[in-house]
């Protein structure tokens, strides 16, 4: 792998860029592989790096139907934070963020990793109920969080609209300082780039047709470049969770809805954290081309089109003057949704299945970019050692029908 | 002042009699009514207008219209001031402000230019091969990155305009109102269809406007007016100019921006909504949204003076500018051909055609060779000269591939270069609509394939180009969408005759040769806006970015304001050609709506401010505020928090109150609790259902509380049900709960319950409710309530009764939510502040004490009483709040039941209600405060629970807590530790019940 | 915003309904009697197809109705729309 520094762009530049080789290779499938990973998006990437980095399997393949990062790693608003209520929630965002800490230096691919903050706002007496009760969960639990006054918040964030004669005024705040955004299409490029160069085969445009199994085993994948044999397989297809699911016979608590998301045109910077709001449901950031970037809700229907929608935007436009009144001139330069896997309990669900050699990593809903390398990490492990990762264990599909879910609707109603 | 030195001295459609002032970048200038900024700016011979995104470099107007990617002004200043205009859309007023964006100190001198000269080592996606070194100074070229970045800048203070929403429903929604769309409007129009036409600009016509067309050998802009005047007497049909229709959603349903005021500038009428939001639902729509003109990629052709043809043609014809005084041409096709006759006729020297072609030949061509032009057939422009304006071409000769030049270049002086690749059909709107482009290699460009929707293309967006075609195409769809949406036969009304000379199709040189350093591409600019070359995209394709969406992605072509219109068929074609696939393969990015950018203030219309979720107010709000009440919001409803006399802290009056409802009487304001009547013969077999505990016992003029469970077995919301008859039941939510329970209770009753004869009423509103508490209500009630036996034993706790409380009829409950004797007063919401005023005279004798939501919980924790969503969250079932006596054991079931039995829910070990009381009677705990299971140190801890309410109890004389605690139910005599932030609090684990646990005083 | 043709009050758009979910989803009879699994699927297990779509709608903000749509997930388009305790379309 050509390692990216300074020193190799005025090493290239004296040829103009016309040397730099591919960034990942673009192999045709071999006939077999120790493990495929269905999904080429962020945690499938993710999920293969680790293998081959951490379990020393190379003998990986990444199938994806379309170009990687064509899904939801290349339509979210980009927040990473670790701020959960739950522990179990808290300890594999956590850990997510820890590896985040130093990934653009690990995969040598600047992930433009901005840990510039993030705001959860309280508007009324029962947000900051909530508030404290998660700030002092995240603090015991190690994650570093606080509780802001409004006069701070207004300090921290000048734009942001303070005044007690709001409709819904803003109360207190809690900040992850560690929390931030970061550049969501280099993180799919970045873990391609790296898992390449430990072997890992990615093929784009192959799409999984079919599971085959043998007896109560998988055995391999049907695609449009064949068939594929596998000693295991891993599902990380988010928007067809339940679609690669059926594939294999199994059913999934998750539905598949559209979360639509929009930025306004580039504008000097006037923001310079994350600021969220489940009371005034917007949450916001933006970007270093300048752009805010925002978000909401889901739509309320199952849908797998990636269609934008007008009313929400309109919903969205509105939280975001009431938030910062300086916005109402400025203009949505785009908007589009991607497709979110939602379970009942807003938790992931990783692990094994009941088919032995055929692990499941979805229903991240609205949360799951920021999750991307932790959930790379504990699946690789899940797989590579067929039994769950600690931080993967509480998240097993087992838990719907024992009922010990991991109810995280509470803290974070605006998910994102 | 600066003077209109390149305005004509006639023709155009500016009025020469109105003049315009207005400054740009400080300096003042004039211009004419009916010129955008762009317009009158180049009459003033201001070519240089802005800085590119990335490497600052100085551009001038490229285009005439939506797609200019390099003049973006901020306009205006203050809280008006807009960033990002474009100033070809930009219509001139009087007073205009405008400014060159993401330059400093000026548009010709800008240090971000530096950028420039370091563009070798910043090639496309350069930063995510570097700045990752050391880590720590990230953070600082991360800033340095976000100022260079951006373009204009925010206002900085609220929009004082207004907007405004318009929901519409047509027949046929024509989008564009050039030549095909008014032959559609027409078409449909004349079938009686409700008929819309919205175009972007300030008059209908299109491309017309700018062209000197013929139709029915007249003038085709007479034409045109004719067609406006038939359409505006036609009753069905609204025109909506200033009308861009910028998003095609599901199911045939338009979003549009009205642009009310904004050519009006400080004339606007004071109180006119700046922007209308047009919602539209069509049946039909054709869309005739034009095409934009294609640049061609060649050596420096981002230069200040190089101008897309069309455009130029514009400037003189409409606007009567002369963009330039020598022009050199250089295209791919003959339409430029027409457009170097118009400017020629303007009085434009034209230096060369030179075109792309071998052997350029045809009428039109001739003509122009006829003026005296040279045309250049088969070379190409090499490099162009001059930084803040054009000073020359340099041209030589393409060899057969059009790969690579020959010969010696020759240089042509010039101050305008005028370019047309071709034309790109508009596909926005069918793109969104989920209509399939197909690439036609006959005329280069991609054009509508399959529609998915009620959707025809018509005109130049569906890759006609030429007029008559476009005439006759709109009126096809126009009379075809008119019969699909149920208006006249379908059969088109004749065209009329609009005579071109023939027009061969573009040769396509996507990206034009050069020569010596300038072969490499990288001054071959593709996305103006955000300098993004033809080498950047040769780098993407080398590197493995070689699907579209990884080409927009990293190099961020059509990212910028203008979404790519001039640059992304030009940046994918060259993707097909550096990696030897067919462009058809390639394939467009999505088209993503808006078509062009959308204020935030016209989507949020008048939903800001007050009328932002409005807040819910009771009967007796007046009354609160009026007497010093401090509000909270509680879901969309302002309660009074507490009632603080002069000088008083909250806590001062939180204990103030609280002691007035045990000591005498307190009063209260509960018109907020969810209220739902049910009526039917199967009234009491729903209550059994979806509450917990049986109600086949409860006898008419009594009341029961209950618990329900979402099917989850978690708790749901509670209540107090009466049963007012046979078959009547009057059941209470929880004020946030109201609309989900009762949303909840139908859907249960239409979807799996049809069967039962079961009918609910939501009279949330309906009723006021006042309760009063105490040891002296019953005294007061007395005083006011002839009607009913208040005796304790005929009217005992947990019943009601109808009767007349200050003259009013009222339904009267004896509940309490507070452990003291308590009515709950019900009337007629019209009434509830004429109750409560009698009852604050009549209760004067007994210090009668309004109290507000905070006594309220401080009360109710005292009794140990939940509330839920404060004490659960959605994953507390009733066996984990101790109160497994109301789930009843002798029902099969209820909605919940089965799941309360699951191996992860029957565990001893989850986390169950208790009480907490602090080892120091002082330390009232922060809500939300958790409970650790092992003290430690420093963190982590593993923690046991959290403190859900806590409160100090004036009753007891020190602080009182209730908390979920890990197997808290058989720890009952346990000390815990409570972590805080800085300390450790010990509290003992008791039942949660503070204050006369048996209840003695209720129902006294 | 879809359009949707509520078959009380006729044709109106999207955000007057709410959606809930997958139709035909019996409540069984008697829960006590199933095992974890089976109530699990009941309570969770979704069939979230990729094309045709059975699922329930409430008129929120018209008559409150509940009734069912057959809708393509994918191009979004409503076949059917039939009232509660209806068989689907094609379903005997």
């Amino acid at each position: 792998m050509t390692k990216y520094s300074i020193f190799s762009l005025l090493r290239h530049a004296r040829h103009h860029h016309e040397k730099w080789p591919r960034a990942w290779r673009s192999p045709e499938p071999k006939g077999s592989y120790d493990v495929v990973i269905i999904g080429g998006g962020g945690h499938g990437l993710a999920t293969a790096y680790y293998l081959a980095k951490e379990h020393g399997i190379t003998n990986v393949a990444v199938v994806e139907k379309g170009h990687i990062g064509s899904g939801n790693v290349g339509r979210n608003t980009t927040i990473v934070r670790s701020n959960y209520l739950w522990d179990e929630s808290a300890a594999i965002y956590e850990k997510s963020l820890k590896l985040w800490e130093g990934l653009s230096q690990e995969l040598n691919f600047n992930l433009m990793f901005s840990q510039r903050g993030v705001l959860n706002l309280a508007h009324n007496q029962h947000d900051l109920r909530e508030l404290a009760r998660r700030v002092n969960a995240n603090r015991l639990n190690g994650i570093d969080s606080e509780i802001l006054s409004p006069e701070q918040i207004k300090a921290f964030c000048p734009i942001l609209n303070t005044s007690p004669a709001a409709r819904y005024p803003v109360l207190g705040a809690s900040l992850q300082r560690r929390g931030g955004t970061a550049r969501h299409d280099a993180v799919a490029w970045g873990f391609a780039r790296a898992a390449d160069a430990l072997g890992v085969d990615i093929i784009e445009n192959c799409e999984v047709t079919g599971i085959r199994r043998a007896d109560d085993r998988a055995a391999g994948v049907e695609t449009t470049k064949g068939f594929i044999k596998a000693q295991k397989i891993g599902a990380v297809a988010a928007g067809h969770s339940s679609v690669v699911a059926a594939m294999a016979g199994l059913r999934l608590p998750i539905e598949s809805h559209p979360l639509q998301a929009m930025v306004s045109e580039p504008i000097k910077p006037v923001l310079h954290t994350v600021v969220m709001s489940t009371t005034v449901h917007v949450y916001i950031s933006q970007s270093d081309r300048g752009e805010l970037v925002m978000g909401a809700g889901i739509d309320g229907f199952t849908s797998y089109a990636q269609r934008s929608g007008l009313s929400t935007i309109e919903e969205m436009s509105a939280a975001c003057i009431e938030m910062f009144p300086i916005t109402s001139r400025l203009r949505m330069l785009r908007q589009w949704a991607g497709i979110v896997d939602v379970c009942p309990d807003a938790s992931p669900i990783i692990g094994m299945t009941p088919i032995k050699g055929f692990y499941i990593n979805c229903g991240w809903g609205t949360g799951g970019f920021k999750a991307t390398p932790g959930s790379g990490w504990a699946f690789a492990h899940t797989i590579a050692e067929d039994r769950p990762h600690p931080l993967a264990e509480p998240f097993a599909l087992e838990r719907f029908s024992s009922g010990r879910l991991i109810d995280e609707h509470g803290a974070a109603a605006v998910a994102h | 002042m600066g003077v209109q030195r390149q305005r004509l001295a006639e023709g155009g459609r500016i009025d020469r009699g109105h003049s315009l002032d207005f400054t740009f970048n400080g300096k003042r200038y004039t211009g004419y009514a009916g010129d955008t900024l762009a317009s009158a700016l180049l009459a003033n011979g201001v070519m240089l207008v802005g800085r590119s995104f990335k490497f600052h470099r100085p551009r001038g107007i490229l285009s005439a219209g939506a797609e200019e990617p390099n003049a973006l002004v901020q306009l205006g200043a203050g809280a008006r001031s807009e960033p990002n205009l474009r100033a070809t859309q930009v219509e001139l007023f009087d007073g205009l402000e405008a400014a060159s964006v993401n330059c400093w100190p000026s548009v010709r001198f800008d240090i971000g230019a530096i950028g420039d000269r370091l563009s070798r080592i910043l090639p496309a996606g350069f930063y995510y091969k570097t700045f990752m070194w050391p880590a720590r100074l990230w953070p600082r070229y991360e800033s340095l990155i976000r100022g260079a970045a951006g373009l204009g800048r925010a206002p900085e203070a609220a929009d004082p305009d207004r907007y405004e929403k318009r929901h519409v429903h047509c027949d046929v929604l024509v989008a564009g109102g050039g030549p095909a769309g008014l032959a559609a409007a027409l078409a449909a129009g004349r079938t009686g269809a409700r008929v819309i036409l919205a175009d972007e600009q300030n008059e209908f016509g299109g491309a017309l406007l700018g062209l000197r067309a013929t139709i029915k050998r007249g003038r085709a802009l007479g034409w045109v007016a004719d067609a406006v005047a038939e359409l505006a007497a036609l009753d069905e049909v609204r025109l909506l100019k200033r009308g861009m229709v910028f998003g095609y959603y599901d199911h045939d349903y338009l979003g549009v921006v009205e642009r009310v005021t904004d050519h009006l500038g400080p004339a606007a009428e004071p109180g006119t909504p700046r922007q209308i939001l047009w919602k539209v639902r069509a049946k039909q729509v054709v869309l005739a949204t034009g095409a934009h003109e294609r640049p061609l990629v060649f050596a420096d052709n981002d230069r200040p003076g190089v101008m897309l043809a069309s455009a130029a043609q514009a400037y003189v014809n409409r606007y009567a500018v002369k963009p330039g005084e020598r022009v050199v041409f250089f295209t791919a096709h003959d339409g430029a051909y027409q457009a170097a006759l118009d400017l020629a006729d303007a009085g434009v020297r034209i230096a060369a055609v030179v075109d792309l072609r071998p052997g350029p030949e045809g009428r039109l061509i001739n003509k122009v060779r006829g003026r005296g032009a040279e045309v250049i057939g088969g070379h190409a422009i090499v490099a162009v000269h001059g930084a803040r304006r054009v000073s020359g071409v340099e041209i030589m000769r393409l060899d057969y591939t059009a790969n690579g030049v020959l010969g010696a270049p020759r240089r042509i002086r010039c101050d305008l270069v005028c370019m047309s690749g071709g034309w790109n059909p508009a596909l926005h709107l069918f793109s969104q609509s989920r209509g399939k482009p197909r690439f036609d290699p006959e005329q280069a460009c991609f054009v509508p394939a399959e529609s998915a929707r009620a959707v025809r293309s018509a005109g130049a967006c569906n890759g006609a180009f030429r007029l008559a075609d476009c005439l006759a195409q709109g009126f096809a769809a126009g009379a075809a969408a008119a019969r699909d949406a149920g208006f006249g036969d379908g059969e088109p009304p004749a065209a009329p005759k609009a005579p071109e000379p023939e027009s061969a199709p573009p040769r396509p040189v996507w990206r034009v040769p050069s020569i010596g350093a300038k072969a490499r591409g990288n001054k071959h600019f593709v996305d103006f806006q955000n300098d993004v070359t033809a080498a950047d995209v040769a780098l993407a394709a080398r590197e493995g970015y070689d699907s579209v969406e990884h080409l927009k992605r990293y190099t961020t072509a059509g990212m910028g304001t203008d979404q790519g219109k001039t640059g992304n068929v030009n940046a994918l074609a060259i993707l097909a050609q550096v990696t030897g696939a067919e462009i058809s393969d390639v394939g467009t990015t999505t088209f993503r709506p808006p078509y062009t950018p959308v204020g935030f203030g016209v989507l949020a219309g008048r939903c800001i401010g007050k009328l932002w979720e409005p807040a819910r107010l009771t009967a007796i709000h007046q009354w609160h505020r009026a007497n010093g009440a401090v509000f909270e919001d509680v879901g969309q409803w302002k309660r009074p928090w507490y009632y603080p006399r002069e000088g008083e802290s909250m806590d001062a009056a939180v204990r103030r109150e609280c002691a007035a409802v045990r000591t005498s009487l307190g009063i209260v304001d509960a018109s907020t609790l969810g209220k739902i009547d049910i009526q039917g013969p199967d009234a009491l077999e729903l209550l059994n259902r979806v509450y917990t505990n049986a109600w086949d016992t409860l006898e008419i003029g009594r009341c029961r509380y209950g618990l329900m469970l979402g099917e989850d077995g978690m708790v749901f919301d509670d209540g107090v049900t009466s049963r007012l008859g046979k078959n009547h039941y009057h059941m209470t939510t929880t004020t946030g709960g109201a609309a989900r329970v009762f949303a909840w209770l139908e859907e249960w009753l239409q979807t799996e319950w049809p069967s039962l004869k079961v009918y609910l009423t939501s009279v949330t509103t309906q009723w006021a409710v006042v309760a009063v508490a105490g040891p002296n209500a019953r005294r007061l009630l007395a005083e006011l309530c002839r009607d009913i036996d208040l005796s304790r034993a005929a009217f005992p706790f947990m019943s009601w009764r109808e009767g007349t409380v200050a003259g009013i009829p009222a339904r009267v409950f004896r509940v309490s939510f507070s452990g003291e004797v308590a009515y709950e007063i019900n009337v007629q919401s019209s009434h509830g502040l004429a109750l409560w005023q009698a009852l604050m005279a009549a209760g004067a004798k007994y210090g009668v004490t309004p109290y507000g939501t905070e006594a309220m919980h401080v009360l109710r924790a005292e009794k140990g009483y939940i509330v839920v969503g404060h004490d659960t969250d959605g994953s507390v079932t009733p066996l984990d709040l101790g109160m497994g006596w109301i789930v009843s054991a002798k029902k099969r079931d209820f909605i919940g039941r089965r799941s309360l039995i699951r191996p992860g829910i029957a565990r001893s070990d989850r986390k169950q209600l208790v009480g907490l009381l602090t080892e120091d009677p002082r330390e009232v705990l922060p809500e939300g405060a958790q409970i650790v299971s092992e003290v430690r140190p420093e963190p982590p801890m593993p923690m046991a629970g959290h403190v859900t309410s806590s409160y100090w109890s004036p009753a007891l004389g020190r602080s009182i807590a209730m908390a979920l605690l890990q197997g808290g139910l058989a720890r009952r005599g346990e000390t815990v530790t409570i972590s805080l932030a800085g300390k450790n609090v010990r509290a003992e684990v008791t039942e949660p019940r503070f204050y006369d646990p048996e209840g003695e005083r209720l129902r006294g | 915003m879809f359009l949707i043709e509520c078959p009380w009050c006729g044709p109106r758009d999207e955000s007057e309904f709410d959606c809930g979910g997958e139709a035909h989803i019996e409540r069984p009879a008697d829960p006590a009697e199933l095992s974890d699994e089976a109530w699990a699927d009941y309570l969770f297990m979704r069939t979230n197809p990729k094309g045709r779509h059975r699922e329930r709608w409430v008129h929120a903000c018209g008559c409150r109705r509940w009734f069912n749509i057959e809708r393509d997930t994918v191009s979004h388009r409503i076949t059917a729309v039939y009232r509660m305790g209806r068989k689907p379309p094609g379903r005997r």
